[in-house]
């Protein structure tokens, strides 16, 4: 009797523990993001076929998500057509995304479609079709604000689509709250500060104070990134932010820079 | 007939009197055309209230001339419409023998006979003409036809005799149709009308198959395809569906019929039932069949493609856009957005500039389509801002490099002649602007009264 109890039990043990690690057979394909501990706690890198959200509090920090999001497009989807979904909202309060910016950050113009959906349902109806076409390497929805279409239902099905195809889905929600969903990773994302000045310095790289809330399989985290544009990698925030081994023909005179410095901070 | 109210009333004592509407009756005359969709594509309008249809090819499918125009006439009559019609080699001819009689149906070659008893005045050539003609003895367009040309047309004008040997049925005379006429139509009739959706949607279906079986035999492919409703009252729905790329397989037409039927605003009404529903393919071309290798791209583009037009067919074709790269340096002009379906390929193998090797962004990456007003503090002549007010908050600026300076173009006789002064600047929060003054000082702005005029500042785009 007390056998058959304690067996009864050791097989139940088994059944939870091969539905907990149910999840664990799941092994998405992942691509670094160039951070070596933003890679380590997110296991690899990205995951691939997978749906990752990033909010911004403030309309404020606008360009610093989307920046920070075409980053991740940029290592996701490497060669690959990308698909923009932004809502004409979102275009009016935060301005249009510029072609010029993009290829500035390292991106491609010529892969990219973009889709001007009127409100937030279309935009995220035109999303779950998208993900269902795998010649997409990404696809970028945009929203800003609140709204009630974004709940665990959407979030379950573009999970699905995604999966079912293996295009990644990036969410980029502005001015709005995160709320519970099937989301891969979430990250809160602001603007950093530039590195400190220093002499024969060109600043202006995108450098983003990005907060990882959520993450299904690890720990979160907060780190300083910036994006080199050059080598489309995220990277750790270096002090001087100069390659080491510049033309000969951009260095100014330290004379200049100097003077050049006074007048501009 | 022309008489004035008074006189008529005078004839029949208890007559009707309705104020003339000529909109409502054009309207009225477009319905009954769409209507008349059903019998023939080719319609066209004969002001004011006529109506040309072109039956060559068509008269089988109703048992005969005779059958059609009894078919016809029956149909409108029950409608509440008072009708009378004509059969006859070309246009003109018909409407002479119309306004005679209703009902008369004149082989080939028999017009001249059929034509020549009737009065002068049944040719429509204008009141001045058929006064001239009556007056000079001619009564028939008989004996029109019997002097010699070069008489009439020295008399009475060259397009006069146009007519006249239009109306003997010699020389050919297209009419105009109201809509062009698509490469391809195939059509389902009930016998009884159709009001469910799971029934218009299969009818569809089977359309659509037939559709593509027919473009299949010649090779082609189509890229307009149009689905037309008619209703039992006589209202016509017309459904169009553009795409990027030939359309060769049913299920592709299924599914973006579905998508524009489903993202319609004004949705499909039955009424009382269709009973007729027609899909036709316009703009057809040749499809080549592309051998497809394991790892080629076109699959890649064609899926694409093929996205893109379902998006397309809910959303509209002029939401889904890609960009091109213009020749100019005014930011706000150096690109241009044009619609997917049509510049996919132009899109993939346009040329950007690219950008200068381990130099941080030079351009913003969210652009304002209207620069945004700002008020800055900002040393003069030529110093960055040290200050500013955007959106009512308050940014005290870190670091700032510039100025750039983009001069507008010059050569354009329209347009700002200032030249802006861009910064790019960085606030105590770590968000990057880029703002522009707008004007140089001393050398752009003018003096009013010995006394400067502030030049102003925008903000036109934020960086990452």
């Amino acid at each position: 009797m007390v056998s058959a109890r304690i067996g009864t039990l050791a097989s139940l043990r088994g059944d939870i523990a091969r539905i907990e690690t149910h999840d664990g057979a799941y092994r998405p394909a992942r691509v670094a993001l160039g951070h070596a501990e933003a890679d380590a706690v997110l296991q690899g890198g990205l995951a691939l076929g997978a749906v990752h959200e990033v909010f911004t509090e403030a309309g404020r920090q606008s360009a610093a998500a989307t920046g920070f999001i075409a980053g991740l497009a940029a290592r996701v989807a490497a060669r690959r057509p990308l698909l923009w979904v932004r809502q004409d909202f979102s275009e009016t309060e935060a301005g249009a995304l510029s072609m010029s910016g993009l290829a500035e950050l390292g991106l491609d113009p010529r892969l990219l479609v973009t889709v001007r959906a009127p409100d937030a349902e279309a935009a995220l109806r035109t999303a779950a079709d998208a993900l269902a076409c795998d010649a997409l390497g990404a696809v970028v929805l945009e929203v800003w604000g609140e709204t009630r279409q974004f709940d665990l239902v959407s979030s379950r099905k573009l999970t699905l689509a995604a999966q079912a195809s293996g295009v990644t889905a990036l969410l980029l929600r502005i001015a709005a709250t995160p709320s519970s969903s099937t989301a891969e990773t979430r990250w809160i994302v602001r603007a950093a500060h530039s590195p400190p000045a220093s002499v024969c310095n060109a600043w202006g790289a995108p450098v983003f104070d990005a907060e990882l809330v959520r993450n299904r399989h690890g720990v979160l985290g907060r780190w300083i990134m910036e994006w080199k544009c050059d080598e489309c990698l995220f990277a750790k925030q270096a002090a001087d932010s100069q390659p080491l081994a510049a033309a000969p023909a951009h260095r100014p005179h330290p004379a200049q820079a100097r003077v050049r410095q006074r007048r501009a901070s | 007939m022309g008489l004035p109210l008074a006189n008529a009333r005078a004839i029949c004592p208890d007559l009707r009197v309705f104020d003339a509407d000529p909109a409502a009756d054009a309207q009225t005359l477009e319905d009954i055309a769409d209507w008349c969709d059903r019998f023939t594509p080719l319609v066209a309008l004969d002001p004011p209230h006529g109506l040309y249809l072109d039956i060559t090819g068509c008269v089988h499918l109703f048992g005969g001339e005779a059958a059609m125009l009894q078919l016809v006439c029956s149909l409108l009559t029950a409608q509440g419409f008072i009708v009378s019609a004509a059969i006859a080699a070309n246009p003109v001819c018909a409407r002479t023998l119309n306004r005679h009689v209703h009902g008369r149906i004149v082989r080939d070659g028999e017009e001249a006979e059929a034509v020549s008893p009737l009065p002068v005045a049944f040719l429509g050539a204008g009141e001045p003409i058929t006064v001239g003609l009556r007056r000079a003895g001619l009564k028939t367009i008989g004996d029109v036809a019997a002097r010699t040309r070069h008489e009439i047309t020295a008399r009475f004008g060259a397009s006069f005799t146009n007519l006249l040997e239009q109306a003997l049925g010699q020389g050919d005379v297209p009419i105009s149709p109201r809509k062009p006429l698509p490469d391809y139509i195939v059509e389902k009739r009930f016998a009884e009308p159709v009001t469910t959706e799971a029934v218009i949607a299969s009818a569809l279906s089977s359309l659509a198959k037939m559709l593509v079986a027919a473009m299949a035999q010649q090779g082609k492919g189509a890229r307009r395809l149009e689905a037309c409703f008619f209703r039992t009252d006589g209202v016509v729905r017309a459904i169009a569906v553009d795409t990027g790329q030939p359309v060769t397989r049913g299920e592709v037409i299924d599914r973006l019929f579905r998508e524009r039927l489903e993202a319609l605003s004004d949705p499909l009404d039955p009424g009382f039932g269709f009973d007729l529903v027609r899909l036709s393919a316009s703009r057809s071309e040749i499809v080549v069949e592309v051998q497809r290798d394991l790892d080629s791209h076109v699959h890649d583009n064609d899926e694409l493609a093929a996205l893109i037009d379902r998006i397309a067919a809910r959303i509209g074709g002029k939401r889904v856009v890609v960009y091109l790269p213009q020749d100019t340096h005014i930011p706000e002009r150096a690109v241009l957005a044009v619609p997917a379906q049509q510049h996919l390929a132009a899109a993939t193998q346009a040329i950007w500039q690219p950008r200068a090797e381990s130099e941080p962004p030079l351009r913003p990456l969210r652009l304002f389509e209207r620069p945004e007003e700002i008020k800055v503090i900002a040393q003069v002549p030529d110093g960055p801002p040290a200050r500013f007010v955007w959106r009512r908050a308050t940014h005290a600026v870190v670091r700032a490099e510039g100025p750039e300076r983009i001069a507008m173009e010059w050569w354009r006789p329209q347009g700002s002649t200032l030249t802006r002064d861009y910064f790019r600047v960085e606030d105590e929060n770590g968000l990057r602007f880029w703002l522009y003054r707008d004007g140089l000082y001393d050398r752009e702005i003018e003096q009013e009264a010995g006394r400067a005029v502030q030049p102003c500042w925008f903000m036109h785009g934020l960086f990452a």
